[in-house]
């Protein structure tokens, strides 16, 4: 299959997906259409790094080295956690200009 | 009331309910659509009944407190409340993400903005058929096609994410690929296409809209087609008709485990379709705290855990995973809501089911009954 992000790719959440608190059970969930989805740590680290600038390169080394990873690891990470996304339309990808 | 009674299902055995996460706002049963497959009850509630915005703004916050985190907002047709833009106000400021389920009729450009501004977060567009002909004559709404296909483009122009919801049956699944084309072209993230639930009004269509196995089979390749084709700009979520799947559905994940349903007069419900297990009670946000009744009501509890199951459920592998199937299809079909659902090929009315579904799809008949709210009352 076609990779639906490569590494210069800049991911974001898209209108209508969002990062928020569900306070009754203490867990980070992803809010998108008819979805409520439960993140785990590693989730909701990738994707509080995406702030609609940064290519999915530059997001793996920052989180590889905050959390003093390997960097190919981490990148194996990413790109699944975000190509599963993709799949269900809750991460977009735009193209580097 | 004692503190924290024990919660038991129908047979007196002790359940532990879970936290709630989903909720379905009926918030309206009037509808300018007569789709003769409606969910809505055959026995429908009536304006003067409703709740107000305001009541509803506190069920939000009862829902979230409860840990609820997305509400459906739907109807009859939303948008026929004058008063949506301030229910949907309430479902924001409770926190919720909210859903808007609509079939675009009587929402014009500036509603749509002021529903933009009021916090709406992702809206569902029901479509009936590819083609004015088609679509409105399944809505019964002349002139249905042409405000549907306007109120697309506006949602596309404010730019909320948007689902298409396409109910198929014999008289349009085999257009199918062009419902699935359609849908790209208004810049859907998602279509849903499901078949038609043969409760309620639309059992009363069955002989006209029972879809054949032939027709079954072409829309699953279809389906698999176009999941491939689409992989990465379209999800498409797909369900078959009950009696060409060997299991059942897990309905509602689980009676009262993840989800509920609040009716237009404020009747809390497990899931909308209820009412139709005519022996049971519910309960009236109105009478009793939204905690209580999810929590201790009769209504909550009974299908709670896997205690209350008879064979073959009991003893199957999968009494976790489905549930039983359904129980408002088992009070249908079996007229028992505690019986395995006959959707089911381990029920023993499995095969009667499918052969009366065989027949009603080898029918010619193709005039509908359409919904509509009984005069007087």
């Amino acid at each position: 299959m076609e990779p639906l992000i490569e590494p210069d790719d800049i991911p974001y959440l898209p209108r209508g997906v969002r990062l928020a608190d569900d306070r009754v059970r203490g867990l980070r969930v992803l809010q998108a259409p008819e979805r409520a989805m439960q993140l785990d740590q590693i989730g909701d680290a990738i994707l509080s790094e995406l702030d609609g600038t940064r290519s999915m390169a530059a997001i793996t080394r920052d989180l590889a080295a905050k959390y003093a990873a390997p960097e190919d690891q981490i990148a194996g990470d990413v790109r699944d956690f975000l190509t599963g996304l993709i799949e269900r339309r809750m991460v977009f990808v735009k193209v580097r200009p | 009331m004692k503190d924290h009674p024990q919660p038991r299902d129908l047979d007196g055995n002790a359940v532990t309910p879970r936290a709630p996460i989903a909720m379905l706002a009926e918030i309206t049963h009037r509808c300018p659509l007569a789709c003769p497959y409606c969910s809505n009850p055959v026995d429908l509630v009536r304006g003067q009944s409703e709740l107000t915005a305001e009541e509803w703004a506190d069920a939000f916050r009862q829902a979230a407190d409860l840990g609820v985190l997305q509400v459906h907002i739907s109807g009859g047709e939303p948008g026929a409340r004058r008063d949506l833009a301030q229910i949907v106000a309430g479902a924001r400021d409770a926190g919720l993400y909210s859903n808007l389920i609509t079939s675009g009729i009587g929402i014009t450009r500036q509603r749509l903005e002021e529903l933009n501004r009021a916090g709406v977060d992702h809206v569902q567009l029901s479509l009936q058929g590819i083609r004015p002909d088609m679509a409105d004559r399944i809505s019964g709404h002349p002139g249905s096609w042409d405000k549907k296909m306007a109120f697309a483009e506006w949602v596309g122009q404010i730019g909320f994410p948007l689902t298409i919801n396409a109910v198929v049956h014999r008289q349009n699944m085999d257009r199918l690929p062009d419902m699935i084309a359609l849908a790209e072209t208004l810049g859907a993230r998602r279509i849903e296409v499901a078949t038609v639930q043969f409760h309620g009004w639309a059992d009363l269509n069955r002989a006209a809209l029972m879809p054949t196995r032939e027709q079954a089979a072409f829309a699953r390749s279809v389906v698999n087609d176009a999941r491939i084709r689409l992989r990465g700009r379209m999800v498409i979520d797909y369900v078959p008709a009950d009696h060409h799947a060997t299991y059942p559905k897990a309905c509602m994940g689980g009676w009262g485990s993840t989800g509920l349903n609040i009716a237009p007069d404020g009747t809390v419900l497990p899931c909308h379709a209820a009412q139709s297990i005519n022996w049971m009670r519910f309960e009236n946000l109105r009478d009793r705290p939204l905690a209580d009744i999810w929590h201790l009501s009769d209504s909550f509890n009974a299908f709670r855990g896997t205690a209350w199951m008879p064979e073959p459920c009991r003893s199957c592998e999968r009494k976790e995973v489905d549930f039983g199937g359904c129980r408002c299809q088992a009070m249908a079909l079996a007229g028992d809501a505690r019986a395995t659902d006959p959707a089911c090929s381990r029920s023993p009315l499995h095969a009667a089911v499918v052969a009366r579904a065989e027949d009603d799809a080898a029918s010619e008949a193709t005039d509908l009954t359409y919904r509509r709210m009984v005069k007087g009352g």
